[in-house]
């Protein structure tokens, strides 16, 4: 049988089957070897938030799906082309997902009696005998008996066996799609460095997979994705949450400060705990507190000793921590707090994705308690913008609330990264000792941007008490006068939005700096806003895309970018957060698109709405934008 | 390679090292703010032996730093010529731990009430104790709400009255030497306002402990609870109702040093030393004994009117052993990551793997 080799544009492949199945490891693995070919990707991790919910049933169903492509590659992907999936219920919870025509690899062990029934197919139903797929492509092998089967002569454990499998739907998928195994060879000699017996298995099932694609017989395509245009340089694969490690260990290094991180395990933000605590030998600090609120206190502590202070967390502990944080705003300590986002409100859907807490971070404390806001907009600029958190709150005396979320914390891409030397020192000092003679020192006198001095316990001759009650100006004295506290709120404000002086410009991303329409993002959506966006442009329409990652205070020039548009459209992944804040700042009739689904926005609906609203406003669609 | 931060260079710097001989009096140590307890509260007098003691520690005016969280008590750093923050209801514990572990050079003292550190931040209370955080907490127990204007606390006896207990507490209360031997805590030690010299020599003794130090202070609150521990601090009823600890000494107490307390096996008795008994009979303190320390913080009966309690409540220090301290700890953690590996940021940011576009 001759097999065809296509070329495609870009593809989306979802690994789907129980949690045990390690669909994560193959997902990740088929990643780095994608990124390593030099294709632009996007990935999107989804798992339930229980650790082994019962096997077999459609709960405890984890997914990833990967979209990578010779061209620009801004989003996971709306809807598959290639679905894997180990078991029944990874079918039922997947198939929806997968485009018509698309392909289908399954494990036909998952449909056996006991799997159907588990994933509560009606008696007697399997979806791969009836009429279920008829629209799809559907590969059916037994996974789970070939893997047994070429393990046939190695003294393994059952389990150990039925671990393999995976590997073998990776080398299947490897040959499929043209990619080199070596990567994944050397990815598992390390990781079974222990174990060889175990390595070699898992070597031997990848191996057997990729073979069983040239000799089966069944496959008449193999498919090519050629290398993406992107910038030259030294690229790496990296999540949202790897990426903001290390902003926080360069913005460490970049301020000579030591980092002391207060953090409490919590979903989707613990990675950013595991992945600091591994490199203290940069002069970081990593505390796993009691709780979250004496996360954020042992930072504020550490802060007040001259730390680079940071604590992380997603909402449900952000809240707890409000009080601490409005202790930092009081006391004018640098404060870095991450929320990694999640869908609320309580606990919510841990392990999925939203952008609700926004409000929350701009006005979720007691009293008139300002802070910046600053939000990532993909994966690797987390980095970035965890950087810029620390530099703000280390330059301007103030806490920073940094909004990730969930789909950036797991979701990864392909990053260009920096070196030490292409990033900017942080400009850090204390005051100064002084001798007795001397006048008193007086902790909140204030320099031109309305920040105080950071003097450090150790520091001879300038001993003073800060606290939560309200302090007079200069001398930070307790004081309950009146035309004091109305002074000094202002000024915290005021020094809040002099940062303004302090960060970039907002730009247009993409399209013309005036027209009809503007789309204005924040954080997550920026892949999905950008294609749609891109498309909507192709397809003559007059509208332009502007991207927040500096959200209190807001750029300079946003009222202006802002007047240059007939129409603001802000699409968010919440029920309609920044669009009341942009119009209340500039009292404009900014119109809202909301998706509370756990889930990012696909390109298709996004576009969808945003035409949905073009039309009822008659904005006609111009021929071809300039 | 040590890594030099600019807190350590700033630290060491000329005109912040310089150690004038450090001669201090109480009085360098009081601040320029008024103090502004009720007239006659025990705050003032545990206020003075703080200032008084200061002066013998020998550590610089700034090394030395005041934590607090809300309540009456916690207005202290106000009142103390250091570093000092009063910070949010029943954190203090958790921020100095960040500043001890982030600063180990300082003398971390946390200034506590039992609402702040038995009630709302009770959680932070027992984790810096088993953690053996090294600062002193200073427990400043008066049985009621000061503050907010007289509630019942969680260390108020059962069947208090009290502005939000008309018909008297429900709740047991604490125990709070048995909750701090109980969360594993090294020093263990109450002492009260009224006897000032004893209560110098158990913050001295706080000090020198290397770990998480729990000095209880029984305070009278002038105000709102006003004699709740009048049994132990009258001059009259004292000697009967309180026994004085001290290391390698036996249970002696009473008026004429007529009574002692014995051990039959862990059962504690109250004897007269009038012949039967001699003080060779009676337990002999020691500090680093755990079951005993537990034996006696369960002297603890709530005094009936005009009745003597069965065994005298204890003051001194009733546990005190060595543990590693946690700053210690994570100091020797980092210093080891740090002298096993680089802190080399191009190779950090470069990741496992990487390829390159042409």
């Amino acid at each position: 049988m001759d097999i065809k080799n296509q070329v495609c544009e870009e593809v989306t492949i979802r690994f789907a089957g129980d949690s045990g199945d390690g669909m994560q490891l193959t997902g990740s693995l088929f990643t780095n070897t994608t990124a390593l070919l030099g294709n632009d990707l996007r990935t999107l991790p989804e798992f339930p938030a229980e650790i082994r919910a019962p096997a077999g049933t459609v709960p405890g169903v984890s997914s990833f799906q990967l979209h990578f492509g010779s061209k620009e590659i801004m989003t996971p992907g709306d809807v598959c082309d290639v679905l894997v999936v180990m078991n029944s219920a990874a079918l039922k919870a997947n198939l929806s997902l997968l485009k018509k025509g698309g392909l289908i690899i399954a494990n036909t062990a998952g449909f056996d009696k006991r799997n159907l029934k588990l994933a509560k197919y009606p008696e007697g139903a399997n979806p791969l005998e009836d009429d279920t797929l008829s629209s799809y492509t559907v590969y059916e092998m037994d996974i789970s008996k070939m893997t047994k089967e070429a393990l046939s002569d190695m003294d393994l454990s059952y389990k150990d066996v039925d671990r393999c499998k995976n590997m073998f739907v990776l080398g299947l998928l490897y040959w499929m799609y043209n990619r080199p195994m070596d990567s994944t060879i050397q990815f598992l000699n390390k990781k079974f460095g222990k174990k060889p017996d175990v390595a070699a298995a898992n070597i031997k099932v990848l191996k057997t997979g990729y073979h069983f694609g040239e000799t089966a017989e069944i496959f008449s395509s193999r498919y090519t994705v050629e290398e993406a245009d992107l910038e030259p340089g030294t690229y790496r694969n990296i999540t949202g949450n790897e990426s903001t490690v290390l902003g926080l260990v360069a913005a460490t290094k970049k301020s000579k400060l030591p980092l002391f991180f207060g953090s409490y395990p919590i979903t989707p933000a613990s990675d950013i705990l595991h992945g600091l605590s591994r490199y203290k030998n940069f002069g970081i600090t990593t505390f796993q507190a009691e709780d979250e609120i004496a996360a954020v206190s042992s930072a504020i502590g550490a802060a007040f000793g001259g730390s680079l202070g940071v604590t992380s967390s997603s909402g449900p502990g952000i809240a707890l921590k409000g009080e601490a944080i409005g202790l930092a705003v009081m006391l004018e300590l640098p404060l870095v707090v991450l929320n990694i986002q999640r869908a609320g409100p309580s606990t919510g859907m841990p392990t999925k994705t939203e952008q609700a807490d926004l409000l929350q971070a701009f006005y979720g404390r007691n009293g008139e308690s300002p802070m910046v806001v600053v939000a990532p907009s993909t994966p690797a600029d987390c980095f970035q913008m965890a950087f810029e958190a620390s530099r703000i709150a280390l330059e301007h005396m103030i806490p920073v609330m940094y909004l990730s979320d969930g789909y950036l914390a797991n979701g990864s891409e392909p990053w260009k990264f920096p070196q030490e030397k292409d990033l900017k020192n942080i400009e850090v000092g204390f005051e100064s000792p002084r001798e007795g003679s001397e006048e008193p020192f007086l902790p909140y006198v204030r320099d031109e941007r309305h920040v105080r001095s950071w003097a450090i316990p150790g520091t001879k001759g300038i001993e003073h008490r800060v606290g939560g009650l309200e302090k007079e100006d200069e001398t930070g004295d307790v004081s309950y006068d009146p035309d004091n506290h109305q002074k000094m709120v202002k000024v915290r404000e005021a020094k809040r939005d002099k940062v303004a002086d302090f960060i970039p410009r907002q730009e247009i991303d993409q399209g013309n700096d005036q027209g009809d329409i503007l789309i204005l993002g924040w954080g997550s959506t920026y892949g999905s806003i950008r294609t749609a966006v891109a498309e909507l442009r192709k397809d003559g329409h007059d509208i332009s895309h502007a991207h927040l990652r500096y959200l209190s205070p807001f750029p300079r020039n946003l009222e202006a970018l802002l007047s240059g548009f007939d129409k603001v459209i802000v699409p968010e992944i919440n029920n309609g957060q920044l669009v009341r804040v942009i119009r209340d700042h500039f009292m404009i009739a900014a119109e809202p698109i909301n998706k509370i689904k756990g889930r990012p926005f696909g390109v298709a609906e996004l576009k969808e709405d945003i035409l949905n609203i073009i039309s009822d406003k008659q904005i006609p669609a111009r021929t071809k934008a300039s | 390679m040590p890594l030099e931060t600019k807190i350590d260079d700033f630290i060491n710097s000329n005109g912040n090292t310089e150690e004038e001989a450090v001669s201090y009096s109480s009085k360098d140590f009081s601040s320029d703010q008024d103090v502004r307890w009720c007239p006659g509260c025990g705050d003032y007098t545990i206020l003075k032996q703080i200032q008084n003691v200061m002066p013998d520690l020998g550590v610089p005016k700034k090394d030395i730093v005041f934590i607090s969280g809300i309540g009456c008590a916690a207005r202290f750093p106000y009142y103390m010529d250091t570093f000092g923050m009063h910070s949010i209801h029943g954190r203090a514990p958790a921020i100095a731990t960040g500043l001890k572990v982030s600063r180990p050079e300082l003398s971390v003292w946390i200034i506590t009430g039992d609402g702040d550190s038995l009630s709302i931040g009770a959680n932070h209370f027992v984790q810096l104790l088993r953690r053996n955080v090294n600062v002193n907490l200073m427990l400043f127990n008066n049985q009621i709400y000061g503050l907010t204007k007289g509630q019942y606390s969680p260390t108020a006896p059962e069947g208090t009255i009290s502005k939000s207990t008309p018909f008297g507490s429900i709740d047991h209360p604490f125990n709070p030497l048995s909750l701090s031997l109980g969360a594993d805590g090294t020093f263990v030690a109450r002492a009260m306002d009224r006897d000032p010299r004893h209560l110098k020599k158990m913050l001295n003794r706080a000090h020198e402990h290397q770990g998480a130090s729990m000095l209880e202070i029984y305070q009278n609150c002038i105000v709102f609870n006003d004699g709740a521990f009048e049994l132990f601090t009258d001059k009259k009823s004292r000697p009967r109702e309180t026994i004085y600890l001290e290391d390698g000494e036996p249970l002696v107490f009473g008026k004429d040093k007529d009574k002692g307390v014995r051990l039959d096996g862990l059962i504690p008795q109250v004897v007269e030393l009038n012949g039967e008994y001699s003080k060779d009979d009676l337990w002999i303190h020691d500090e680093t004994d755990t079951t005993k320390a537990n034996l006696l913080s369960r002297f603890f009966e709530h005094p009936q009117n005009g009745e003597h309690l069965k065994f005298p409540r204890p003051f001194g220090v009733l546990y005190a052993v060595d543990r590693p301290t946690y700053d210690e700890g994570v100091l020797a953690q980092n210093e080891y990551a740090i002298s096993k590996r680089e802190a080399n940021l191009d190779t950090l940011l470069a990741g496992p793997e990487t390829w390159d576009v042409k």
